[in-house]
């Protein structure tokens, strides 16, 4: 603990580049957590749940690296990998819905069976290389690299600008291409001949889309105020595309067919609706049902 | 100054790690009650007066009855996601201010250290880490809680986010440049040999200004808990403590990026110009205030931008993070390293304003050269277009009204206007007949 404490509080590093206690007890804890967590991801049927266990895996694998006096490289895997990559995997996991699972059938012929070869090959690769660089390689350490003006950072930018600048250049030449190639496929075809909003609002003026108002909205003029009362024109026609037909179909059908016929209602600024019945006939005190809906 | 802190003993680690933590809970709940004190004061209301001296504990008192509500899961939520979201939003809010240098040498118990946690080589990475996990907590929160609304939060900030770091990212690129180092405290230590980075390196400053509050999901960029939209956006279905959690992240965070904000820009705790020609300000407690009070000053700037500015669209707010902060922080940029390249190889300033005519001839005659943008045609005359309708001219300049005659009479009395058109009163049958008899009916 005094030692964990100590590399928190930036204890001069050891230059001997041996284990130290502290060192050690955190790789016994994220170890385990890091292999847990890609076990973990393989296994779990919710896709988002796999991205949380990868994710958990790149933290511990960030936290190994500070703990071998390698901040830099730790925290740009937290930003990197966990913060931006791991994060529009969410994204767009998310966009392919929540309750997405794997499913079982394979869609590939023996697709198992070359990916159990492939695996079985790069297991057989990673045993190898570990076994090798645990048995003949002797460890340099980092500390030599850390101390220089700027610290680990420091010394890390001045690899990457000098010895490896091809490297890293061309790398960053692909990454830009792809992203451009991306877009040019991903937008090319979407973003062409697109009427701007301004464009839209003039063709409507010029009579190209219809008419250029909106539909009026039923019960526009007219004295009711119910869905089904059709809207009245200023000289008291109505407006038969002003009931929606979803709501009141028969309204619109009587509507059209009385177009249709030429029987135009008559200009009637009195008008509250349009099926009217006779005045009742009755004394002036009964107030037909009708009427009381129709206001 | 780095060994100060290098050799803290264990118990000195523990007592400032207990008041980072306890600081950051006590200025959430003063942040809450400032804003609305501060809002409710823009607003001409007074806010939150009851409890306490001027309403100080009303955070206190809802914290309270927060801690007391009823803690709902929806049936269709993810347990476990569910409830790991408000931990992880919570926790890394705080993890971030470990490297936040609060203040210059002190002796605490006879042990000479600096009032910060740690500082480490990539001091400015830690904060920049921290909020990258626990946007995590938001976009999780959305995920699991089972309903629209929160995913669309979710989904929200998950792209600000993505948008929003790079955008954070490279507003301190010019920053570390000057200092020539990722820690904190030799931030600030730069900036108390030169100018603050604020006036030094003014649009890092405004971009990282604007890009923080993008990242803390505040107004105007409150887009993923959007309350017009979203009712509450990712923690719509979160009540209780686990919704408190949420919030005490969102204010923590608030207070981290200001105190970030203080860090790389505003000096630290260096004090102001004329103070910091005392000898005595520069040192001891005298620096915790410096970074308290211009820390309370970046709180402040937080307060008024959600009294004053409306919620953005969320495309004017990605095309604000892409086409506008990105672009303008790279070419910043390459300016200042430029300027960095220029000032080590060592050039008079003939030398440079020779080849700087020449760049901007070139730029000049380029401008000349290149042809311009053919502007598209007007079109004329579609006035009427065939139609009936009266269409208003498409430059929408209001034609002048014609003379008319005075509404008022010979007599100087004005005379109620005739409505001519279509009066009821006529039509002998008709509802309206009937209407007027009800009425009288319903009065005599």
């Amino acid at each position: 603990m005094s030692s964990l404490a100590a590399l928190l509080a930036q204890a001069p590093a050891d230059p001997s580049g041996a284990v130290g206690a502290g060192e050690a007890i955190a790789f016994w804890i994220l170890g385990p957590v890091a292999l847990a967590g890609g076990l973990a991801m393989v296994i779990a049927r919710n896709a988002v749940h796999s991205a949380l266990w990868l994710v958990l895996t790149m933290l511990c694998l960030g936290a190994m690296y500070i703990a071998q006096r390698a901040p830099f490289l730790g925290f740009v895997q937290i930003i990197v990998y966990t913060g931006a990559v791991m994060m529009l995997f969410l994204f767009v996991l998310m966009l392919v819905g929540r309750d997405s699972s794997d499913s079982v059938v394979e869609v590939l012929r023996r697709q198992r069976f070359v990916a159990m070869l492939v695996g079985l090959g790069f297991a057989a690769l990673l045993v190898s290389a570990l076994a090798r660089s645990l048995t003949q390689v002797t460890p340099a350490g980092i500390a030599p690299s850390n101390v220089g003006p700027g610290g680990n950072p420091g010394s890390i930018g001045r690899a990457l600008y000098t010895d490896y600048v091809y490297a890293f250049e061309l790398t960053a030449v692909l990454l830009i291409v792809a992203t451009v190639g991306a877009m040019v496929l991903g937008y090319s075809e979407r973003n062409r001949d697109r009427p701007t909003q301004r464009e839209m609002v003039e063709a409507r003026i010029r009579g190209q889309q219809g008419r250029p108002s909106p539909l009026p909205g039923p019960g526009v003029f007219a004295t009711g105020n119910s869905v089904a009362t059709p809207a009245l024109l200023p000289d008291g026609s109505v407006a038969p595309e002003s009931v929606s037909e979803i709501i009141e179909s028969i309204t619109r059908d009587k509507l059209r067919d009385e177009v249709r016929s030429g029987q135009e209602v008559e200009p009637d600024f009195g008008a509250r609706a349009l099926h009217r019945p006779e005045p009742p006939t009755g004394s002036d005190q009964e107030v037909s049902p009708d009427r009381e809906a129709g206001r | 100054m780095r060994e100060m802190l290098a050799d803290d003993p264990f118990w000195l680690i523990a007592l400032k790690v207990q008041f980072v933590f306890t600081f950051l809970m006590i200025t959430t709940l003063l942040m809450i009650w400032f804003e609305r004190r501060v809002v409710g004061r823009m607003q001409h209301r007074p806010g939150p007066n009851r409890v306490g001296p001027f309403g100080i504990l009303q955070s206190l008192a809802d914290g309270l009855k927060l801690a007391f509500k009823e803690d709902i899961r929806p049936v269709l939520a993810d347990k476990w996601v569910y409830i790991l979201a408000p931990m992880v939003s919570a926790i890394p809010a705080f993890v971030a201010f470990s490297v936040v240098p609060m203040g210059g040498p002190v002796t605490i118990f006879g042990e000479q250290t600096l009032l910060q946690i740690t500082d480490l080589d990539v001091g400015v990475l830690v904060v920049l880490a921290a909020s990258s996990i626990g946007i995590y907590g938001v976009v999780l929160a959305g995920w699991s809680s089972g309903s629209p609304y929160p995913l669309l939060g979710g989904m929200r900030s998950a792209a600000q986010m993505i948008s929003y770091e790079i955008a954070l990212g490279l507003s301190i690129v010019a920053v570390i440049l000057y200092a020539g180092s990722l820690s904190t405290l030799d931030i600030v230590l730069a900036q108390g040999e030169q100018w603050w980075f604020a006036f030094l390196l003014f649009p890092s400053f405004a971009v990282f200004c604007v890009s923080m509050v993008g990242e803390t999901n505040r107004a105007p960029f409150d887009l993923p808990e959007a309350e017009s939209e979203l009712v509450g956006g990712f923690h719509t279905e979160y009540s209780s403590l686990k919704f408190a959690l949420f919030f005490l992240a969102e204010y923590v965070n608030i207070v981290t990026v200001s105190a970030m904000a203080t860090t790389l820009f505003l000096g630290g705790w260096q004090p102001p110009w004329p103070l910091s020609q005392v000898e005595m300000f520069n040192t001891g407690w005298w620096t915790f205030l410096w970074f308290l009070s211009k820390t309370v000053v970046v709180l402040f700037v937080f307060v008024w931008l959600r009294g004053t500015l409306p919620r953005m669209r969320y495309d004017q707010f990605m095309r604000l993070g892409w086409k506008v902060l990105v672009p303008i922080s790279l070419v910043w940029i390459v300016l200042v390293s430029g300027a960095r390249v220029l000032r080590n190889a060592e050039v008079t300033t003939p030398q440079i304003l020779v080849v700087g005519g020449v760049l901007l001839g070139a730029l000049v005659l380029l401008a000349v050269l290149l042809p311009d943008r053919s502007a598209p045609e007007e079109v004329e005359g579609v006035a009427t277009a065939g139609s009936d309708y009266p269409l208003p001219p498409l430059d929408l300049t209001v034609p002048p009204v014609p003379r008319r005659r005075s509404a008022l009479g010979g007599d100087g009395q004005r005379r109620p206007v005739e409505v001519t058109a279509g009066s009821p009163d006529t039509a002998d049958t008709g509802p309206d007949t009937a209407s007027n008899k009800e009425r009288d009916n319903g009065t005599s």
